[in-house]
């Protein structure tokens, strides 16, 4: 299937990892992914807090661009993005609204039959992937399972919000990533935090609230017994990740050392994909200890497998 | 024809909007009217008497009330008229307050609305006729389904005043959700110590005939002649001969089977007797679970019964029962609580609800009255209780309060500080409600004397972690509103006050009843404020929850009044008949039989008429449904009272133009 | 002593103009606090989400509007996936910081310069560029240090390119941000 890619500023930035990785996998997949031409900023939090108009202006060109791809839809690995891009396209439904943003463009948005604008609809990567392809795909295609390491996923707070626009997964308690990595050999450990703010939006003005908030999440994901927290956001990610020491200081905690994934690197890896498909390299967390772990556990599991076939061979002979 | 119409001032209710003189004054000029008034209040006594009067004074054949809904005072008025010497369906009632003066505020438009609703009566009362109801025999027995308090309770009254009782209980075991509390509010007494007595009395009253494990298959029928079919479900044991002893419920190998008594908190055999005091106190083997009935191999209970009672080929019966009137006390279930994720869902092992924690407490449950977390089976140190779990809440679909959980979360607190006065106790909740005889005095020494810690807010979430020592904590965040502040409370153990719907399956059986029901399962009574017992189905009445939430004070009532209502219905010796039901026109039937075949009463027959097959209708068991007239190809069958000349003279009056 | 007349404090117009422009019904709020209790910022806030809900329920405007809650908000709709009643009290309270902002009363000005930072990189290259944000917020605020923490890791791993993605449509972006500005001075 065609989808009109939208990589979101970050992904040319503090998470070109997450880029790496989703464009990997959506390719393993057997997802065409167009990237649409020259798009820019969705407006992000500061957009839509100052206008929703303005907001949806600048989505509205990117949408506008995405059209010229041919593709049935939009995605978008941010959740900031993708949502920003899907609410717009729900604001514009309404005629006057539509009129409103349809003023600060160079040229009206195209209108539908009620009146509304006419606009491709966007799904987050995620959304697309488990609706679309299917945990099952993912779980035939795995070639190097991750050995029943406790992970506790973290959606944050854009994925699945606000439900009656995002119409995706449980808002309270979505178990879209939960699945994945499941299907991927992971045990994924109860975890309430799941759509906890991090604090991204105040990340730049006081870093105390991402560093309080972040070093809940992770100081809760640890005690949870988590060995590694998955997530889906770029944002997010930062906060974890990046920002660990800082949220571990501010929260008077030891170093918490606990990695942080984009599920898609987590995907790759046991996809057993090339390693510049993941860029672990550019983690601040270190994740080699975990990743020597699973690599541990299989080469226990195989010798085991391999012992038993050789008794059994044995005893038949 | 003479037809007198009084139009109804209905206090200012139907004045302040529409001229009701002017309306009366038009309606003088409609054909065969001879006398038109409007009056204050035409339902009072001097209302009625004045239309006694006009009877009187100018022979009037029939009368045209405008004024309210017909629902609550056309009986009233059909009453005035036979007191004048009219027959009582020579009324006829125009609704101009329901359908006029509430709804629209311009006096003009609605005065023309009101004169022309009149004008339509006029022409249907034009083509009235006297109609005479049939008098039949009533069965005097009454079915109650449901043997929890209130099914109990109603049929122990009836069974008393000398009527027979038949007693359909699902579950192998009366007593329903009370049997499963400890102790009952606001008194702190032992419920199975007062219900207990009544469970026995029904066992031994020889009026009462009771089916345990068993469901209504089917109802035929009417207010007076129910054929009730009961579905007697397989229990695997001839209960004639098993004593209750137990034996077979303590060799049973299969060890692993959830136990619905007790909310799934503990286990028990494949063949069980849910507890000591259940009434039949006889065993019941599970299927789904029993060795021997899945796959063959076993046979130990059978081994071990002295009486020879196992009966593993045994299957469902169905038994057949006439009634008069049936009373449904099918209770509640709870809501839903697992779909609340972010209370773990059932998922976390310690976060339980109100009924299994009152197991959990029973000196008779899985604890022996012990209060331990499930997880690690310690005593908890600091318990939280959460209200309104699946009540009041929207986006659940929940928007009612259940009534009685204020009130049992208080007992439980107490209850709690009882057991374990060491524990801390603390009530998440948004408003107390107790209006009951001592309720608020109750939930008042929940926290003067017990020193509950109540905080009003609600919870948003709970997150189990492991704490130092190995064990698993429960942090649970909620809000403070009256501090304005978040608060969070480190707890092992959660109660979750579930809220309640109709029980699984009432809709199911309301269909069977041919009652209503709303969107969360509860029956429908036939009047909020002056009907709550009865339903629009003559003869079917509620007690207890099934109608709505109410504690067991209030259930318990329901079913007397339930059991009164019966003995009522049945105190006289034979029950009339509304006329308004089919009648064939013999000329044109044709026999053609598709009548019969509609009708869900089974009130139409084939009969010969002079060597020619025709249609009939048994009168007494005809409702008046009319689908038998919608269906004839000839137009030969015809509701009486409803004719189709009647309703398109009603037509015609409206649409003149 | 601050005694609140509400006969003539509350301004029920205000109730009205927060219910238009968010398309929530506030009457429905029956104060449970569950907002309160699920929201990550409810520590730092002055003035809870709940009790911010009951301001406007009560028509109580400058309660409503001046707090810096609004301006902690993270927008991250908690609030509105915990309502018992189905009330998007993000939006709400998204309405409420427009809404301050219009009669300006913004209570927290770093928060306004970030987003005002954030949006100029966006209006003159057509992107958002993390270093352009981070040095436009602390040229003009003297805060935001706490993020020269994290720097060296940043730039470590290389994940702050010190050259901004310039996009060929950026004068359509800029035009959008013109015209913008324009409806605001008009109004």
């Amino acid at each position: 299937m065609k989808y009109a890619y939208y990589p979101g500023c970050s992904g040319h930035g503090s998470s070109v990892e997450y880029e790496a990785s989703t464009r990997a996998v959506c390719n393993a997949l057997d997802m065409d992914l167009v990237e649409i031409a020259d798009w820019n900023c969705c407006g992000s939090t500061p957009g839509h807090s100052i206008s929703h108009e303005l907001s949806g202006a600048l989505a509205a060109r990117n949408l506008l661009q995405a059209s010229k791809t041919g593709a049935d839809c939009v995605i978008s690995p941010c959740p900031s993005c993708s949502s920003n891009l899907k609410i717009a396209r729900w604001r514009m439904q309404n005629p006057e609204f539509k009129a409103e943003v349809d003023s600060l463009l160079d040229a009206p948005t195209p209108a539908n039959a009620e009146g509304g604008a006419d606009l491709m609809e966007t799904y987050s990567v995620l959304q697309a992937i488990v609706e679309n392809v299917g945990v099952d795909a993912i779980n035939r295609r795995v070639t190097y399972p991750l050995e029943g390491i406790k992970v506790v996923t973290y959606y944050g707070c854009l994925l699945s919000r606000p439900a009656h626009v995002a119409k995706f997964d449980d808002p309270n308690n979505p178990v879209s990533l939960d699945n994945i990595l499941k299907a991927l050999g992971a045990e994924v450990l109860p975890f309430a935090l799941k759509t906890e703010c991090c604090g991204a939006a105040m990340g730049i003005p006081d870093v105390n609230i991402p560093g309080q908030l972040s070093g809940r999440i992770l100081e809760t994901a640890k005690a949870a017994g988590a060995e590694a927290v998955v997530t889906a956001c770029p944002l997010c990610h930062m906060n974890l990740d990046l920002r660990q020491r800082q949220a571990a200081r501010i929260t008077k905690n030891k170093p918490f050392e606990l990695p942080v994934f984009y599920y898609t690197q987590l995907i790759a890896l046991a996809f057993g994909l090339p390693e510049e498909s993941m860029r672990l390299d550019k983690l601040a967390v270190n994740p080699q200890p975990l990743l020597d772990k699973i690599a541990e556990r299989r080469a226990a599991r195989v010798q085991a497998a391999h012992d038993e076939a050789r008794k059994a061979a044995g005893v038949a002979s | 024809m003479k037809i007198g119409v009084f139009v109804c001032h209905c206090g200012s209710n139907i004045e302040a909007t529409v001229d009701t003189a002017a309306v009366a004054k038009i309606a003088e000029n409609y054909p065969d009217v001879v006398f038109a008034e409007d009056s204050m209040y035409t339902c009072s006594e001097p209302g009625q008497e004045n239309i006694v009067q006009a009877i009187k004074k100018h022979g009037l054949d029939g009368v045209v009330v405008a004024s309210c809904s017909p629902r609550m005072h056309e009986p009233t008025f059909r009453r005035t008229v036979e007191r004048a010497g009219l027959n009582r369906y020579m009324f006829e009632m125009a609704n101009i307050r329901e359908h006029v003066s509430w709804i629209g505020r311009d006096r003009e438009a609605n005065t023309n609305k009101a004169a022309e609703l009149v004008r339509l009566a006029v022409e249907k009362l034009r083509r009235n006729a006297p109609l005479y109801a049939k008098q039949f025999d009533v069965t005097k027995r009454v079915l109650v389904i449901g043997g929890g308090v209130a099914g109990i309770q109603a049929a122990l009254d009836a069974a008393d005043s000398g009527i027979g009782v038949v007693m359909v209980e699902r579950e192998s075991t009366i007593g329903g959700k009370m049997a499963k509390l400890d102790k009952t509010f606001p008194t702190v007494d032992c419920s199975s110590c007062v219900l207990a007595p009544k469970m026995v009395d029904v066992a031994q009253n020889p009026n009462i005939t009771l089916y345990a494990h068993s469901e209504v298959e089917s109802i035929s029928g009417f207010v007076g002649n129910f054929t009730v079919k009961i579905r007697k479900r397989a229990t695997y044991v001839d209960w004639s001969k098993c004593t209750g002893c137990g034996i077979c419920t303590e060799k049973c190998p299969e060890k692993n089977v959830p136990d619905t008594f007790n909310e799934g908190i503990s286990k028990c055999r494949a063949i069980n007797i849910p507890f000591p005091q259940a009434i039949p106190k006889k065993a019941t083997i599970n299927p789904d679970y029993c060795r021997k009935l899945k796959d063959g191999k076993c046979g130990v209970c059978s081994k071990v019964c002295t009486v020879g009672a196992i009966k593993y080929d045994m299957v469902d019966e169905i038994v057949e029962e006439k009634v008069g009137a049936i009373i449904a006390a099918t209770g509640f279930d709870l809501v839903d609580w697992k779909t609340i994720t972010e209370f773990g869902g059932g998922t976390y092992p310690d976060v339980i609800t109100s009924l299994q924690y009152e197991r959990m407490m029973s000196a008779s449950g899985p604890t022996a009255g012990h209060i331990h977390r499930p997880s690690d089976h310690k005593e908890p140190k600091n318990i939280v209780f959460i209200q309104c779990v699946g009540s009041r809440d929207c986006s659940m679909g929940r928007p009612y309060c259940s009534g009685f959980c204020c009130m049992y979360t208080a007992k439980q607190a107490i209850m709690t500080k009882d057991h374990l006065p060491d524990t801390d106790a603390y009530v998440f909740y948004m408003d107390v409600r107790a209006p009951g005889k001592m309720y608020d005095e109750f939930t008042r020494r929940a926290q003067e004397e017990y020193g509950v810690q109540y905080i009003r807010g609600r919870v948003s979430a709970i997150q189990p972690y492991t704490r130092e020592d190995g064990s698993v904590g429960y942090i649970v965040r909620g809000a403070d509103t009256l501090l304005g502040e978040q608060v969070e409370v480190d707890a092992d153990m959660v109660v979750l006050a579930v809220g309640v719907e109709g029980s699984k399956g009432a809709g199911n059986l309301a269909e069977k009843l041919r009652i209503s029901y709303d969107h969360y399962g509860f029956y429908m009574e036939s009047h909020v404020k002056l009907r709550p017992v009865e339903t629009n189905t003559a003869g079917v009445y509620l007690a207890g929850v099934c109608q709505g939430p109410k504690d067991i004070p209030a259930s318990v009532a329901q079913g007397s009044a339930a059991a009164a209502k019966v003995m009522a219905l049945f105190s006289k010796p034979k029950l009339e008949n509304d006329p308004q039901v089919s009648v064939v026109d013999i000329k044109r039937c044709v026999a053609c039989g598709k009548c019969i075949k509609v009708c869900p009463y089974q009130a139409i027959e084939e009969v010969e008429f002079r060597g020619q097959k025709k249609a009939h209708v048994i009168e007494t068991v005809c409702q008046g449904c009319g689908v038998c007239t919608a269906t004839c190809p000839q137009g030969a069958i015809q509701v009486s009272h409803f004719t189709d000349n009647q309703l398109l003279a009603e037509v015609n009056a409206l649409c003149q133009f | 002593m601050n005694i609140t007349r509400l006969d003539k404090a509350r301004d029920l117009n205000f109730k009205r103009q927060v219910e238009e422009e968010s398309g929530q019904n506030l009457s429905a709020c029956y104060q449970c606090g569950k907002c309160t209790a699920g929201c990550p910022s409810a520590g730092v806030y002055d003035r809870q989400v709940s009790q911010i809900m009951r301001a406007v329920q009560m028509g109580l405007k400058e309660e409503a509007l001046k707090n810096r809650s609004l301006w902690l908000c993270l927008s991250c709709s908690t609030c509105s996936a915990r309502c018992p009643n189905n009330i998007d009290v993000a939006a709400v309270m998204e309405t409420l910081r427009m809404m301050a902002r219009r009669e300006g009363w913004v209570q927290d000005r770093p928060m306004e310069t970030f987003w005002k930072a954030f949006l100029d990189t966006v209006k003159y290259t057509g992107r958002s560029y993390e270093m352009g944000v981070m040095a436009g917020f602390m040229a003009r605020t003297l805060r935001g240090w706490g993020n020269v923490e994290i720097a060296p890791t940043a730039l470590l791993k290389n994940k702050l390119p010190f050259i901004p993605s310039v996009i060929e449509g950026r004068e359509e972006v800029a035009r959008i941000f013109q015209r913008y500005a324009e409806k605001q001075k008009r109004s």
